[in-house]
């Protein structure tokens, strides 16, 4: 098998003639990592996984999964996939064993071995008390757990999270990351998820694509892509009124040196190895650091870098993006 | 591993899981399933009891009638006696005539069946459009089940519980003076669900293709409103089309609601059964179902894969 679990090529989707909602993406995901589509609402995530698991059909170029088409061996990808809707789509009427059995009902599993497999699924997202409740008394939590249950009844070899953790608090998110790892480590498969929380992306990917209008803007692990905005960032103060960026500039590993608002904003790497340094420089001249902050980039600045904005700006910016968001969401459906 | 999801499955597999899933809702909830048998009882109550159509023609009526009249000279007891009995004769020719059969209540009991049918496969749309608003019917679509298996899992839990209903109603006529034809046999009724598993398959998968495509909750109940009461009237459930204006005549001899009612009265209380009728009968909701059903399958491959 080759090292590419999933393979697009200009794949696109163009709605009801002119709303492009996926615009010619190329990427591959590779075996066993967990890989992330991070973007705002609208951005064309949803559209993607969609047309990976093989419910929409692309209006140009082609993907594949696990080297099966996704077009033409539609029901051949269905077969290996598992898949964890953004909606909450276990019946709220039966209860979290029948609607596991459901799902095993769907893949044609037979009962027998359905049986046995829900069991580990129950246990492995810890609801095997509850097995025998109605869905309608579940929390939000309990909730994707189950369908991160129904997701696995399968044995799939890749798994498709769209927004896995959308509108859980925060205390119940990182839970469910924590049943994600566990869910990969035990069944070994590969990830592929979409989100638009910048710390999920952190938290749980190997390597993320930036998506924004439809179009990739950049692909790599969360790591690099944040070393790649050329490290972390010192803003400092000093007493005297003189500039002191040449000074700054000769330590070792500071890339940059900016001076804003009566201080200096330095990118550099190893920030919390260099930051003592450039303390020491200026001392040995006489100047006085009055105050000194030190963060490392996080995905926001990478997001910024790329975007030209920031994902928070890119999820309220204004009512023709929420108008952009609605069509897209009804030409979906 | 993969030999447990192997290829041993049929095309088939997931319709009765599907059809499963929407009958658990009925009949796991108390309420709507006692509802679903009050629901006919009320209807029986009212329509075929509070409003007895026959009524009007009863010797008790004109009895009233009669005596409201002033006759001169006053008729002797014998002359009135008669005169009631020709009223009584007259009425009894009269149901007859119109009605196929001397008691309303039977009539319109059986036309209560195919009512049934109809207002129970009217919610077949709005469960897809649910389904689709839920996220379930893309989960499902993801899944190598059939698209078709989808669509039919639907139709079939409605027929199933119409029939069910069906069954029901009998049994509650029955207790409320339904009189079966004098040619009955208890076997006919394996007809009446024949029938009744032909119509709700036509109607069901008729309301499954006009509401396929539609996002909102309002498109398929509106599809229901505008649809159901009509079809309903224009048929001979409640009133033979012998009395019905000419151009209703013609609608109701398009619908198929009329040839399913038709069916269930020539087996059920008819004196005399005419089996060409009842052939004719279900040959015609026979095409209605495989017609339907085809076409809504055919919508079904077309929009369930966008």
């Amino acid at each position: 098998m080759s090292e590419e679990i999933i393979k697009a090529e200009g794949l696109t989707k163009v709605f009801n003639g002119h709303l492009t909602a996926v615009d010619h993406i190329d990427f591959s995901v590779k075996s066993g990592e967990i890989f992330g589509f991070l973007g705002p609402n609208g951005a064309g995530k949803t559209t993607t996984i969609n047309m990976l698991i093989t419910i929409m059909k692309p209006t140009e170029g082609k993907a594949s999964v696990l080297g099966l088409d996704i077009a033409k061996q539609n029901n051949a990808v269905r077969n290996v996939i598992g898949v964890v809707p953004q909606e909450y789509t276990a019946d709220e009427d039966l209860t979290g064993l029948e609607n596991i059995h459901l799902c095993a009902d769907l893949y044609g599993i037979p009962r027998s071995v359905a049986k046995e497999r829900a069991v580990d699924l129950l246990k492995l997202v810890e609801l095997t008390d509850f097995k025998d409740k109605r869905v309608q008394t579940f929390s939000g939590g309990m909730r994707r757990r189950l369908e991160l249950a129904c997701g696995l009844i399968n044995r799939p070899k890749v798994l498709f999270l769209d927004e896995p953790t959308l509108g859980l608090d925060v205390q119940t998110r990182t839970a469910t990351w924590n049943y994600i790892r566990k869910m990969k480590k035990e069944y070994g498969m590969t990830l592929f998820m979409t989100t638009h929380y910048l710390e999920e992306a952190d938290a749980l990917c190997d390597r993320i694509a930036i998506i924004d209008h439809g179009k990739i803007v950049v692909v790599g692990a969360p790591e690099d892509l944040k070393h790649g905005l050329g490290g972390d960032s010192i803003t400092l103060a000093i007493k005297e009124d003189e500039d002191v960026s040449g000074l700054i500039q000769k330590v070792e590993h500071v890339k940059e040196v900016r001076k804003e608002n009566g201080g200096y904003r330095i990118k550099a790497e190893f920030g919390e190895i260099t930051a003592p340094f450039v303390i020491e420089a200026l001392r040995k001249k006489g100047y006085t650091v009055t105050k000194l902050s030190l963060t490392e980039p996080t995905l926001n600045e990478v997001y910024l870098e790329f975007t030209g904005k920031s994902l928070r700006d890119a999820e309220e910016s204004g009512e023709g993006f929420a108008a952009q968001r609605m069509m897209m969401r009804r030409a979906r459906q | 591993m993969s030999e447990a999801n192997g290829n041993s499955k049929s095309k088939l597999h997931g319709l009765w899981a599907l059809t499963n899933r929407e009958l658990k809702k009925w009949y796991k909830a108390p309420v709507i399933f006692i509802l679903s048998i009050v629901q006919p009882i009320i209807w029986m109550g009212l329509l075929g009891k509070a409003m007895n159509i026959g009524a009007i023609f009863s010797s008790g009526s004109f009895g009233q009638s009669l005596g409201n009249l002033v006759f001169t000279p006053k008729l002797t007891d014998m002359q009135s006696l008669q005169l009631g009995s020709f009223f009584q004769s007259l009425q009894t020719s009269i149901m007859q005539n119109t009605f196929n059969t001397t008691d309303y209540f039977s009539f319109m009991a059986v036309g209560m069946i195919a009512f049934t049918a109809l207002f129970t496969t009217a919610f077949s749309g709005m469960s897809v459009v649910w389904d689709r608003r839920l996220g379930f019917l893309n989960k499902a679509l993801s899944t190598p089940v059939s698209r078709g298996v989808i669509v039919f899992s639907k139709v079939l839990s409605a027929t199933l519980r119409s029939m069910f209903q069906a069954g029901i109603i009998i049994l509650i006529a029955i207790a409320f003076g339904l009189q079966f034809g004098a040619s009955f046999n208890p076997l006919y009724v394996f007809g009446v669900f024949a029938i009744m598993f032909l119509i709700c398959v036509g109607l069901s998968s008729m309301f499954i293709a006009i509401t396929i495509r539609s996002t909102r909750i309002e498109t398929p109940m509106a599809v229901m409103n505008l649809i159901t009461l009509p079809l309903m009237f224009a048929s001979n459930a409640f009133f033979p089309t012998s009395i019905m204006p000419s151009w209703l005549q013609t609608v109701a001899t398009f619908n198929p609601m009329t040839y399913t009612t038709d069916a269930v009265r020539q087996l059920l209380i008819n004196g005399t059964t005419d089996f060409m009728v009842v052939a004719k009968d279900f040959a015609y909701v026979g095409i209605f179902a495989v017609l339907a059903a085809t076409i809504g399958i055919v919508l079904s491959w077309r929009y369930l894969s966008k």
